[in-house]
């Protein structure tokens, strides 16, 4: 009897301390195939260590701003939330995160791509892990690129890509010859331009963080892309993002496309693409300035100071960002579709060198680098963003100038001149001047 | 001849109704026909409108992806609660302003107004940090406050007007034959102005279940109502517009039906004193 009530104590014991243990994460996270991925496979998680998963989904804009309200008033709504490099070194630097440096040697942190760690990372200090990585390529019709005769380099200028978009556009096909972002917000065509801008020698900021939208850097990039993209880019392209250029592609109607490395397994899917087995890959363009005009960011999963659950909020991090979650995508869902860009070992996987855009992602990921991304020396961080949190307000003023620019509205000059007002007023308005 | 011309443009006026009507409702029937395509066609070009291979695939996904059913419960908690508290504070309001005005009863009625003219945001950090003083973040009681205060300038104009619109003399009948207050605004003038305040309801719960900013902002896992199960339907890196047309269909559906429903009390209401 007493060796009964023993066991049955001790089995009280042990489900209350599991119970006790168990946590209840609630994570906020964008909606993309990868992270939709990640929310049907949490059962996995659950499995492993008790802990259950409340997941908040929402759009990136909105994400953005739901989570920096939280975050910037201690609201702890949330125990995970997903950022990227844009917001991490900022909340990093201001105490608002929990540092990753301590997660266990299991998780090979050293195996992270060198480029996601030193983005999502401040004075040395990992913020943020990286669920998936991205910088921006040439996707490209090979058969169309045959047809006007030409052949694409894997690593083209900027001089050749204008020369093949115009030479592939068919107007009385619908066939463009390149689609590029026009859309007017920080992370649409912002995004776009302030890439192509550092392969033109352009800057956003000199030293003392003086606007340089009035140098002839500046006024290159935006008339050589407001000339390429009149001759050969589609009708309305001042208000097309990502999805519209997408949409426009998978349907057979651009030649090329540059744009988000996380794209070429949209484009060559055979279920969505009428394309899919027409396309081929090449590093976004340079000027021979030494500067390619590819972006780099990650979304990736950070743990908001404050929270009372940073433990189980710990073992999830591990858990999403490690090799065997890689190992548990590609089991259920094939080598295709495992989250790219974060880990260097993913890329010497002999199954995953077979996928068609596998080696050109790394390639692109690896000559983009956030702390020297112009060819002159500025004072900020970042590809296609300067890491200040002013950045975000003053470029979707500026990329809405910008495309009015695209638009017709107003001149390439006239839009580079407020432009330059206006980040000047900003930067004044700020402190930095 | 008369007769002819009347008839004519009887029929013009109809054909113009029916025009615009289906002009306002196509987008919906659009986001109805999309949620049962797939992925490719919905972006197909051109657009293909009733001929393709229906499916009900992006509903099993959303459905598979997304609790329905707790986002609605917490739709119809939040949006019935919210506009069931504001219409009891607003009817004393209401009564006060219709019939015992002061001189100052105008300049409150537009300064109630003027607070919606407020951008939502301008409000955003403050309403943030009373929400997690209070303890209320992501509750439906939050929610429930927040709405009715959002939506109560607007409760009180239209109950103000239906009001105004019954003869005092009633009410000075019932209060000859010594009726208090109170059973003057239950017993006299409430079942008076049943089909205003039922309107006023109706357009209400409408406004509540279809605001998206503070629904968004001030819930997370718990209390997130329908409008947050669209917003995580929406992508800027991926074209999803099947499935986002189906988590919108799920989520206008009831209030599409209840609209239908009441839609002579609808109508009535909204141009309750608009002709005299």
């Amino acid at each position: 009897m007493n060796f009964i009530k023993t066991v049955l104590g001790a089995s009280a014991v042990s489900l209350l301390s599991t119970t006790v243990l168990a946590e209840s994460l609630t994570i906020a996270t964008v909606n993309n195939g990868d992270m939709i991925r990640m929310q049907k496979l949490t059962d996995d998680f659950t499995e492993k260590t008790g802990h259950t998963v409340e997941w908040v989904t929402l759009e990136e804009n909105v994400l953005r701003q739901r989570v920096t309200t939280d975050i910037t008033t201690k609201g702890g709504a949330f125990d995970i939330m997903t950022i990227g490099m844009y917001e991490t070194p900022i909340w990093g630097k201001n105490g608002w995160l929990v540092s990753l440096d301590d997660l266990s040697d299991d998780y090979n942190v050293d195996d992270i791509l060198p480029a996601m760690r030193g983005g999502l990372s401040y004075n040395g200090t990992l913020y943020a892990a990286p669920f998936y990585g991205e910088s921006s390529m040439i996707m490209y019709r090979e058969d169309l690129m045959k047809k006007a005769g030409l052949e694409m380099p894997s690593a083209p200028s900027w001089s050749f890509i204008a020369k093949a978009a115009r030479a592939m556009t068919d107007r009385d096909e619908e066939v463009n010859g390149i689609c590029l972002r026009g859309k007017a917000g920080w992370g649409e065509g912002g995004a776009f331009i302030t890439a192509m801008s550092n392969s033109f020698g352009a800057r956003w900021f000199d030293e003392d963080w003086n606007a340089q939208f009035d140098t002839r850097e500046w006024s290159d990039t935006l008339n050589f892309f407001v000339n390429m993209m009149s001759d050969a880019g589609p009708p309305g392209y001042a208000t097309n993002g990502f999805n519209e250029n997408l949409s426009l592609f998978q349907q057979g109607k651009c030649g090329m496309w540059i744009d988000a490395t996380v794209a070429a397994s949209f484009v060559t899917n055979p279920d969505d693409s009428t394309v899919a087995d027409k396309v081929g890959f090449a590093l976004a363009p340079d000027n021979g300035m030494g500067v390619r005009s590819n972006w780099l960011w990650a979304w990736a999963l950070a743990i908001p100071a404050g929270t009372q659950k940073e433990a189980a909020a710990k073992e999830f991090i591990e858990w999403a960002t490690s090799n065997s979650y890689i190992d548990l995508v590609a089991g259920k869902e094939g080598w295709a579709n495992v989250p790219p860009g974060a880990r260097t070992s993913l890329y010497e996987n002999p199954n995953y060198k077979d996928i068609p855009f596998a080696k050109m992602t790394l390639e692109s990921i690896l000559s983009a680098d956030p702390n020297n991304s112009t060819v002159d020396p500025s004072p900020y961080v970042g590809v296609q963003f300067a890491a200040i949190p002013e950045f975000a307000g003053i470029a979707t003023e500026v990329s809405q100038e910008f495309s009015a620019a695209y638009a017709g509205q107003q001149t390439v000059a006239e839009a580079l001149a407020k432009a330059q007002a206006l980040t000047n007023d900003e930067m004044e308005a700020a402190g930095y001047r | 001849m008369a007769r002819a011309v009347t008839n004519q443009r009887k029929i013009i006026n109809t054909v113009i109704a029916w025009a615009i009507g289906l002009l306002i409702f196509f987008p919906i029937l659009w986001t109805f026909l999309t949620s049962f395509k797939t992925e490719a066609t919905a972006i197909a070009d051109p657009p293909v409108f009733l001929f393709f291979d229906w499916t009900l695939e992006n509903y099993t996904e959303v459905q598979e992806r997304s609790d329905y059913f707790k986002h609605f419960i917490n739709s119809v908690i939040i949006a019935v609660g919210s506009t069931i508290l504001g219409v009891l504070i607003a009817i004393p309001a209401a009564w006060s302003m219709a019939f015992v005005p002061s001189k100052r009863t105008k300049d409150i009625l537009l300064w109630m107004l003027s607070t919606k003219m407020l951008p939502a945001v301008g409000v955003l950090y403050p309403i943030y940090l009373i929400f997690i003083e209070l303890g209320i973040l992501d509750s439906k009681i939050g929610l429930t406050v927040i709405l009715m205060l959002i939506n109560l300038p607007i409760i009180v104009w239209m109950l103000y007007t239906y009001f105004k619109e019954i003869p005092h003399e009633i009410l000075e009948a019932s209060r000859m034959d010594g009726a208090t207050l109170k059973a003057e605004i239950l017993y006299v003038l409430t079942p008076m102005a049943v089909p205003g305040i039922a309107s006023t309801i109706l357009l209400n719960i409408i406004l509540a279940w279809n605001e998206a900013f503070w629904t968004l902002n001030l819930t997370a896992a718990k209390a997130a109502p329908l409008t947050a199960f669209i917003a995580s339907y929406s992508s800027p890196e991926g074209l999803f517009y099947a499935k986002l047309s189906a988590a919108s269909t799920m989520a206008i559906a009831p209030i599409l039906i209840m609209g239908w429903f009441s839609q002579k009390q609808l109508v009535r209401g909204l141009t309750f004193g608009a002709v005299k």
